[in-house]
């Protein structure tokens, strides 16, 4: 999960004592969280616009007379002050107009749509399987805590965990998709137009993917947070009262790993967002991950800038809701 | 010096940490964990010297499955898997460490810095960090190589700033609850250097988490700039590369799997190694601290 990598931080969030200051803490954290949307906006824009080379050059070929490059520049608006440009794009951007495509002339709008559709059904169909699945893991493992199940489950969660993404994915396709079975398809083409589910053998193995990439960090959470109550006094009351295990299990314990999980849900989320690129690529599915390397290699400017930007926000914001919830609530996500 | 080594026997790290480094040693997790990353440093270190083949030499038709002299088959353009592999690893691993130390050491002078100073400079010290955590680290290291092109040094420096903000929060947390220690604020309230102060009385009682981060931040090092490789924004051909070879021979993957599943398998090796390594740490310095207080 090398993208794990950038919300770790937050995931691995330690106790703080402090919980009641951490509270006012949540409404700088979200004006903060515009702040720091706008300075990703700046740095976005600047860093690609900076791209090297002539872009009206790039664009019309070697035969383009000057005059014609010159003429491609005025039109680009890039022979105009870059604040000024600046300006222009991020207005267009909050109203809605996000520019159009340097490749097909189309508004950048209507061909990151249908992307970010396809992604995020991707992530959401994953995240459906992985939640409950954690849940049921999570409580499997805490009820047989130290026992063989529960150290299956580790080791299996401690390998996958460390796989990159596109080591688990290339992984998959060799088992389920060409080498060893041939059950699923080893690539997720979805037909321009169509909408991803109703390709639902094609989207097994890149959701697959993320639920084994989700799971086996979330379930940890849920078994951890259970521990926590199965550990303390007033559950070691209630099994001396004599109430039995499987009540103490879900009318105790299980209800304390609900924060939690939804605070490390949003977290695996953002983290799904930056494996995205890879999974995507790996099978050739039409998100924002292809979109986003397809636009580096044409240099299709608005379309970079606005998938980068879309990704940075949806990450950002998943984040903050992860940080958010672990400071009004006091969770620690930190693995046992 | 007699006052500030008076004042460092006040602090029980340093006492604990002999002990901690045999509890490293002898825990069955840990210990695996650093042999599987010994193995894949070592195969990476001497594997061009075994290497039968030269890495770019062409020795037979692309895609052709293992035979006599090609243990393990050839590649996309024909060249010997076995050679690559071998070969492959080097440049994949220098760069990760190097990542990795970045991403650390930045991370904890700013994290540690930060808890010290606290109040306005910590909470804007953070927020400033927050705007690198807004990108994924892949999504990071590519918005900067798109438009500065691929060499492995800027790679090195992205995929360590991508790390520091992380880092820099986990080190904050730690040292936050050592700051506010008695030993510590009696060495402030006697003016001690701060300087002194968190190099001899906050960092020694910060190691073992920085280990765990180390652990991770390594996993996650060689997994992004394997990853960049692999969407051919890391390591260019024709060098031969772990996460290059995965890229370009897997559309073949039915047809010859070893020249891509042997690649990513000890990229895999790699990774478990030093997940197993934190894991373990993790869970030796949880056990402490329980035990400590």
């Amino acid at each position: 999960m090398a993208s794990l990598a950038n919300t770790a931080g937050a995931g691995a969030t330690r106790t703080r004592p402090n919980g009641r200051r951490r509270n006012g803490m949540i409404l700088p954290r979200v004006i903060s969280g515009v702040i720091i949307l706008f300075v990703v906006s700046i740095i976005v824009f600047f860093t690609t616009q900076a791209l090297p080379g002539d872009l009206p050059r790039l664009i019309l070929g070697v035969d383009a007379t000057p005059d014609q490059v010159d003429a491609l520049r005025v039109q680009l608006g890039l022979d105009r002050p870059p604040l000024v440009q600046y300006a222009e794009w991020i207005t267009g951007v909050l109203r809605g107009d996000w520019g159009t495509s340097l490749v097909n002339g189309r508004p950048v709008a209507d061909v990151v749509g249908f992307r970010v559709l396809n992604s995020f059904a991707l992530i959401i169909i994953a995240m459906l399987i992985a939640i409950p699945l954690s849940f049921v893991l999570g409580v499997l493992a805490a009820a047989r805590r130290d026992r063989a199940t529960d150290h299956a489950l580790f080791g299996v969660s401690v390998v996958v965990n460390a796989l990159p993404d596109f080591v688990l994915g290339t992984l998959l396709v060799a088992l389920f998709g060409t080498t060893v079975f041939r059950i699923f398809p080893p690539v997720a083409l979805i037909p321009v137009g169509d909408l991803p589910w109703w390709h639902p053998a094609s989207l097994v193995l890149p959701v697959m993917t993320i639920v084994l990439m989700a799971t086996t960090y979330l379930y940890r959470l849920v078994r951890a947070s259970m521990l926590d109550v199965l550990d303390s006094d007033y559950v070691q009351t209630a099994t001396l009262k004599g109430l039995s295990r499987t009540r103490i299990l879900f009318r105790h314990a299980l209800p304390n790993a609900v924060v939690p999980a939804v605070q490390a849900s949003s977290l695996v989320f953002a983290v799904s967002l930056g494996g995205l690129v890879v999974i995507e690529y790996l099978f050739g599915y039409p998100g924002l991950g292809t979109l986003l390397a397809d636009s580096i290699a044409t240099h299709d400017l608005p379309v970079l800038q606005a998938v980068i930007l879309i990704i940075a926000a949806t990450f950002f914001i998943c984040n903050l809701i992860a940080d958010v919830i672990s400071a009004r609530f006091g969770t620690r996500t930190r693995n046992r | 010096m007699t006052l500030h080594e008076s004042v460092h026997t006040v602090a029980p790290a340093a006492a604990r940490r002999g002990g901690m480094a045999r509890r490293v040693l002898k825990n069955g997790q840990t210990t695996t964990g650093m042999a599987l990353m010994l193995g894949i440093v070592l195969l990476a270190a001497i594997g061009p010297f075994l290497a039968p083949h030269l890495p770019t030499e062409i020795v037979g038709r692309p895609f052709t499955g293992p035979s006599d002299g090609i243990l393990l088959g050839t590649d996309v353009l024909g060249r010997d898997v076995l050679s690559r592999v071998l070969s492959g690893g080097r440049l994949l691993i220098v760069m990760s460490v190097a990542a990795t130390l970045i991403g650390l050491v930045l991370g904890t002078i700013i994290g540690v810095t930060s808890a010290y100073v606290s109040g306005l400079g910590d909470f804007l010290t953070m927020r400033v960090l927050d705007v690198i955590l807004a990108f994924p680290s892949i999504v990071f290291a590519l918005l900067f190589v798109s438009v500065l092109g691929a060499n492995p040094v800027l790679l090195v420096v992205l995929v360590g700033v991508a790390h520091t903000p992380s880092v820099a929060r986990v080190m904050r947390g730690a040292a936050m609850t050592v700051v506010t220690r008695d030993y510590v604020l009696w060495a402030r309230s006697i003016g001690i250097p701060p300087f002194t102060i968190l190099r001899a009385e906050v960092f020694p009682n910060i190691v073992s988490p920085l280990m765990v981060e180390a652990g991770l931040r390594l996993m996650w090092s060689v997994g992004t700039i394997a990853a960049l490789s692999f969407l051919g924004y890391g390591i260019q051909p024709p060098t031969a590369d772990w996460g290059l070879m995965a890229s370009e021979n897997r559309n073949a993957l039915s047809l010859q799997p070893l020249s891509v599943v042997v690649p990513i398998a000890v990229i895999g090796i790699f990774t478990i190694g030093a997940n197993l390594f934190a894991e373990g740490l993790g869970r030796i310095v949880a056990r402490t601290e329980g035990a400590g207080a």
